[in-house]
């Protein structure tokens, strides 16, 4: 690994290695999202086969997992802004951060019955 | 640097008087950096700066952009369960939601390349490295823009 890439090793750092590897993942999922959006110019038959894998548990459980990117990613991108337009944000980063993770919780519990609801109901029986 | 002042020293007393009077003012002394005529122009030009605020601009549109999708994909009206060609094609039939996938389209790809970028800097240190991966993604995100603006313009409800 090149020099001067893990620094210091507090909160700081670890939010900014999340939120590149949250940026990386989304950026990898919209690619092939691209992709298979583009099945409808194929045929419909063709593009609900493909959303068929969407629907299975184990894909939800990859949903979840992408909700949980994109809400990390978009939460500590505000912060990452707010530290550089307003004028007290470095100062707060900390405080925000906790904020942001907070937040990122409470979505996650309500994003549980949504996007997982289907598949434990298809898992465990309804 | 111009100097209008030079008998006095320019340091009074500590305690004293300034010895400097409107009519006797202190030497203009010029910014260490300023440009001026005989400095050489700036070669670089504010593209790095163009893209750090592109990063922050194109972020804050896709906190509504990307989060409301994911409300309408995953949530909303059964969740991913609803989700077909029937469903596709009502919500194109729409051109808000038309203008709305686009505009998510364009500005997630260029941030997310440009955040790529900025990582294949950061972690290739070889030249030749940098210059094949970044091929590499420029090619991607040319030809993931492309086909989905061309789906979303081309999609036909009565392909069958
Ligand atoms: C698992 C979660 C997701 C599901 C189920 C989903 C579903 C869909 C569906 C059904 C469409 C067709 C058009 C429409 O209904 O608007 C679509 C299009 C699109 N989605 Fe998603 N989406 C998801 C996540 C995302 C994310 C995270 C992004 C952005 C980073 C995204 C970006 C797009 C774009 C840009 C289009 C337009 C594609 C094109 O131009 O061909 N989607 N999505
Ligand atoms: C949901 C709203 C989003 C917000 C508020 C946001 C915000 C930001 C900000 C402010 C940065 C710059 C960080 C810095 O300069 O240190 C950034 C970087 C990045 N973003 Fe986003 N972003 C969002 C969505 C996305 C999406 C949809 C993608 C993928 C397609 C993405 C991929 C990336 C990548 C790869 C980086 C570079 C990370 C790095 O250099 O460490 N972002 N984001």
């Amino acid at each position: 690994m090149p020099a001067g890439t893990l620094y210091r090793g507090r909160e700081g750092m670890w939010s900014w290695v999340a939120h590149r590897v949250t940026g990386v993942l989304i950026f990898f999922f919209l690619f092939v999202h691209v992709l298979d959006t583009a099945l409808v110019r194929v045929s419909p038959e063709a593009y609900d086969e493909v959303v068929a894998t969407y629907k299975t548990p184990l894909v939800a459980v990859l949903e979840y997992g992408l909700v949980a990117a994109i809400l990390f990613h978009a939460l500590n991108g505000l912060r990452v802004i707010a530290v550089d337009f307003w004028s007290k944000g470095a100062r707060y980063q900390k405080h925000m951060l906790w904020t942001v993770m907070a937040v990122w919780v409470v979505l996650m519990l309500g994003a549980m019955y949504p996007v997982l609801g289907h598949a434990a109901r298809e898992v465990f029986g309804s | 640097m111009s100097t209008t002042e030079t008998t006095a020293s320019g340091i009074g007393p500590v305690e004293g008087a300034s010895v400097y009077t409107v009519d006797n003012p202190a030497p203009l002394i010029e910014p260490p950096r300023k440009r001026t005529k005989k400095t050489p122009k700036s070669t670089r030009g504010n593209f790095e700066m163009a893209a750090w605020l592109f990063m922050r601009l194109s972020g804050i549109v896709l906190v509504v952009l990307v989060i409301g999708h994911l409300l309408i994909q995953l949530v909303l009206d059964g969740g991913v369960s609803k989700i077909g060609f029937a469903f596709v094609a009502g919500r194109w039939a729409s051109p808000f939601w038309q203008v709305w996938d686009l505009l998510m389209l364009w500005l997630a790809m260029l941030h997310g390349a440009n955040g790529l970028r900025t990582i294949i800097n950061d972690y290739a240190e070889r030249a030749n490295t940098r210059l094949w991966l970044k091929g590499l993604l420029y090619t991607a995100t040319v030809f993931t823009i492309l086909l989905g603006t061309l789906v979303i313009f081309t999609f036909d409800p009565n392909i069958r």
